[in-house]
């Protein structure tokens, strides 16, 4: 007669899972990495010519070290900027003093008039990263909103649920994130 | 009689625990894979300021981190914002090896799609942060996500 094979004890095994699950319940980290997208701009070559362009397609986003916003040489503010930036991008009354649009053939758009318009953006060696962030994102928050109107009306949807990435293409070019950051220079100096 | 009384016993039968592993290997199973094991000790402070315009960072393994902010360490190194890379405090002049380091260790395919994420602390200033940006900009890393935690909106009413 065989002998009979002793039944292995599983009592243990969930202590043993209990263990693990104590060792990943520890080193886990359960934030998302997310945050604000940036692309730098090459470096400029050495006697590359400055574009110009003209003053109506300029807004101007100055911060000072004290972290106090200048708008187009006059005092900003951050709650008001979204929905300046949002004016001078779309230029809704085609004011003279507000950038030009030039009409371009997008696929699906048809015909658009695409904004000229920059966003220059400066800062000072001392103004606080908090502060930087938020005028970042104000700004893009401005061309979200705008791509968001667009979107709602062309194709009934908001811009982050287009799911298409010819759409998505068309209205980034309708709608274009410029915003260019001023070469760095020391000016106010250090805090 | 005695038979009778021995079956109806009035004992509570014990719960089967037999189950609990299984249980516990759900949990372990959740835990495994949404882990992401922390790769460096952080040496300096990355409180990230607040943001409502945020992307999720996509691939993990095509990113990497720079710290910029207060040391952690006080005494020893004072309150000076510093720049931390990998393991070690280090100086702006590091960071092209650094990025090249990191290129090296992926796959040829992958270098374009390499992002640099910077972990800087809200009360940093942005004149270190605009020298980082130089030297990313010098050897062609263009590809920056400013790190930042998605604030809750408040209702509006």
């Amino acid at each position: 007669m065989a002998r009979k094979i002793p039944e292995i004890n599983a009592g243990s095994m969930a202590d043993i899972a209990f263990l693990l699950l104590i060792f990943f319940l520890v080193t886990t980290t359960m934030d998302v990495d997310s945050g604000i997208v940036r692309r730098l701009p090459p470096m400029p070559e050495k006697d590359a010519e400055i574009p110009e362009v003209k003053e109506r397609n300029i807004f101007n986003v100055l911060v000072n070290k004290n972290d106090r916003l200048f708008i187009n040489k006059g005092w900003g503010d951050i709650r008001t900027l979204r929905a300046d930036t949002k004016e001078f991008l779309a230029n809704p009354q085609n004011r003279e003093d507000l950038p030009e649009k030039k009409v371009e053939t997008i696929p699906f758009l048809g015909d658009y008039p695409v904004s000229k318009g920059i966003i220059s953006l400066k800062n000072d060696r001392g103004t606080s990263y908090d502060m930087y962030i938020q005028v970042q994102n104000e700004l893009t928050a401005a061309v979200n909103e705008l791509r968001d109107e667009l979107s709602r009306q062309k194709f009934g949807k908001p811009f982050s649920e287009l799911e298409d990435q010819d759409l998505v293409n068309a209205i980034q070019k309708a709608i274009p994130m410029s915003i260019s950051e001023a070469e760095p220079e020391d000016i106010g100096g250090t805090k | 009689m005695a038979r009778f009384k021995k079956e109806k016993s009035g004992e509570v039968p014990a719960i089967s625990t037999s189950s609990m592993p299984d249980i516990i290997f759900m949990l372990l199973f959740f835990f495994m894979v949404t882990t992401t094991m922390r790769e460096v000790t952080l040496k300096v402070r990355t409180r990230a300021p607040e943001a409502t315009e945020v992307q999720k960072l996509e691939k993990k393994a095509l990113v990497s981190f720079i710290y910029i902010g207060p040391p952690l360490q006080e005494r020893l190194y004072g309150t000076e914002s510093r720049i931390q890379l990998n393991d070690s405090f280090r100086t702006v002049a590091d960071i092209p090896e650094f990025i090249y380091m990191e290129r090296e260790a992926r796959v040829e395919a992958d270098r374009p799609f390499l992002t640099t994420s910077l972990k800087v602390d809200l009360e940093a200033k942005m004149g270190i942060v605009t020298d980082v940006k130089q030297e990313l900009r010098k050897v062609g890393a263009f590809k920056i996500n400013y790190s930042t935690r998605k604030k809750v909106e408040k209702s509006k009413d």
